[in-house]
């Protein structure tokens, strides 16, 4: 067969892998048939795959062979051997493996070949937009993991820095796009590692300031900018497979991220260049003082469940460190056991992963019928006998709707108070994420549950089977 | 392909994503996440065909490294949210 007819059945076939993808994340679409979807996905990448192998001319076939073999060990054992809980940090990682391979092959495109200034500059977007993903992950890996500190690190002008450093890598993208001599020339050598060293020094500046709660704005955010990245790629290289997905995953990306912000009702500048949560100078000792405090404890909450008819469970962040979900799996069971109601208030940014909540109350076995969010069960609070708050904090933190200068006010949140009892575990009386008080603990209808998430729902659970 | 061409494919394609992902539910926004992460490794193709007519040792290295990579991506990220979804069952 002609090598042009080749060329021309390779691109029908990209055509068809994108149809794949389009019909898998519509599949993605339902509960039910998403497994199926994300199997769809998978063919249509593999068809893609073998189709770019037969249009291409292999010069050592062993060495393609064994970096796929490489890198399926490596991606299946990362897989199989990360906990639930760490999730977050495995699709940041992921994510930005995936930056680094697209900043590489741009520039190997940018140094092997003599090409034009439109695709020098389709080569230094991606070399610029794949560096930034690969070190913002790392950051973003890093502050999920607790390995750097959670809290913003601003310092004054910070963000300054941040808009000079842009204007200098749009610079140097500039000049490098300016050469495009190719063919290993040392100069276009340099140029490259120059931006590769700049983009990846700018991913950190842009990610290190921003809070460890909201890294799932930014995993989503980088998520984005890894299909533009290969959409960029696709441009230079005249790929088309690579521009309709790079569009599809770029689009995806960002409007999760919006979905997020509008959720936290601030704006995605507030989250990438706000310092939110970092030590504020207007908020003196007021976060420690709280007053009208009661405390209850395992047996007592037992107590409370007798006889009532509607329980609201509200998971959080701190359900998942102290891996709760299979604790309140068994409590729902015993409840309903009970003939009471049971149902999961899960917020929009619960968590550290859109969705997070939902994955690790369904690995405990949890119904996903029962998992309802926010527009549909704020309403419900008001005619509930007891809600049990879990690991969350600033999304039931009524501020947010009454406190004109609390930093979260407008941020949509859980109408927890509106119920008739409101049991909230804690370790501490310590600020949450937000950094601020939460006027929840005050009021009449709340009971503080001091202790690990695990250990006291094992209590009441305990207490519960006693009774 | 003249550039209007490739355009026009690039609008149609970010036309036809916000469509279908703003109908996916909040339930399955995580592996939402890891399964578009998994299909953004498909620079893997880029990578591919640079290895493959990889002719020094510099090119060859960059492409090994770069096939690696994506794969990791590809894989772990599909690996994940298959793991993700086998989760999510009626009792």
């Amino acid at each position: 067969m002609s090598e042009e007819n080749i060329q021309i059945i390779v691109k029908f076939i990209y055509l068809i892998s994108a149809i794949i993808f389009v019909f898998g994340i519509k599949l993605l679409t339902k509960v039910r048939t998403a497994r199926r979807g994300n199997n769809v996905a998978a063919l249509g990448m593999l068809l893609a795959v073998v189709a770019t192998l037969i249009g291409s001319n292999i010069i050592n076939p062993w060495l393609i062979f064994f970096a796929l073999l490489l890198g399926s060990v490596i991606g299946v054992s990362f897989s199989k051997f990360v906990k639930m809980t760490s999730m977050p940090e495995l699709i940041a990682i992921c994510n930005g493996v995936g930056g680094a391979a697209s900043a590489l092959v741009a520039m190997s495109y940018f140094l092997k070949n003599s090409i034009g200034f439109a695709s020098s500059m389709n080569a230094s977007l991606s070399m610029i937009i794949g560096s930034i993903t690969f070190s913002g992950s790392l950051i973003a890996f890093a502050k999920l993991k607790g390995i750097i500190t959670g809290r913003p690190i601003i310092f004054k002008g910070a963000n300054l820095v941040n808009f000079l450093a842009v204007l200098i890598v749009i610079f140097l993208g500039y000049q490098t796009s300016l050469l495009g001599s190719g063919l290993m020339d040392p100069l276009s050598i340099k140029w490259s590692l120059i931006i590769i060293g700049f983009s990846l020094l700018l991913g950190v500046f842009l990610v290190n300031p921003i809070g460890g709660a909201d890294m799932p704005v930014v995993v989503s955010l980088l998520n984005s900018y890894s299909g533009i990245a290969g959409a960029a790629t696709g441009f230079a290289i005249g790929n088309v497979a690579l521009i309709i997905t790079g569009a599809l995953i770029g689009a995806s990306g960002i409007i999760l991220t919006k979905i997020m912000c509008k959720a936290m009702n601030r704006s995605l500048a507030n989250v990438l260049f706000g310092g939110f949560g970092a030590e504020v100078e207007n908020n003196k000792g007021e976060k420690s003082e709280y007053k009208n405090i009661k405390s209850t404890s395992p047996d007592e909450v037992a107590m409370l469940f007798d006889g009532i008819s509607s329980v609201i469970i509200v998971p959080g962040y701190g359900m998942a460190v102290a891996q709760a979900q299979h604790a309140i799996a068994e409590l729902t069971d015993e409840l309903e056991k009970k003939g009471i109601e049971v149902n999961f208030a899960i917020h929009p940014v619960a968590g550290r992963m859109p969705g997070h909540m939902n994955v690790l109350l369904a690995e405990a076995n949890i119904d996903y019928d029962k998992l309802k969010d926010l527009d549909a069960i704020n309403h419900e609070f008001k005619n509930t006998d007891l809600v049990y708050v879990i690991g969350a904090n600033d999304v039931v933190n009524p501020s947010a709707a009454e406190d004109k200068g609390s930093p979260i006010y407008g941020m949509p949140i859980l109408n927890v108070h509106e119920a008739r009892t409101v049991i909230m575990i804690k370790r501490s009386l310590g600020a949450g994420f937000a950094n601020i008080k939460n006027t929840l603990f005050e009021k009449d209808n709340c009971l503080m549950l001091f202790g690990d998430a695990k250990q006291v729902t094992e209590g009441v659970l305990k207490e519960l089977k006693d009774l | 392909m003249d550039i209007f061409s490739i355009v026009t494919i690039f609008v149609l394609a970010i036309f036809v994503g916000v469509e279908i992902i703003t109908k996916v539910p909040p339930t399955l926004h995580t592996p939402l996440m890891s399964g578009t992460n998994a299909i953004s490794g498909i620079t893997l193709l880029g990578g591919l065909a640079l290895l493959a007519s990889s002719d020094n040792l510099l090119t060859s290295i960059i492409g090994f490294l770069a096939v690696t990579l994506d794969t990791v991506n590809v894989v772990g990220g599909f690996a994940i949210t298959d793991r993700i979804l086998k989760m999510f069952k009626k009792r």
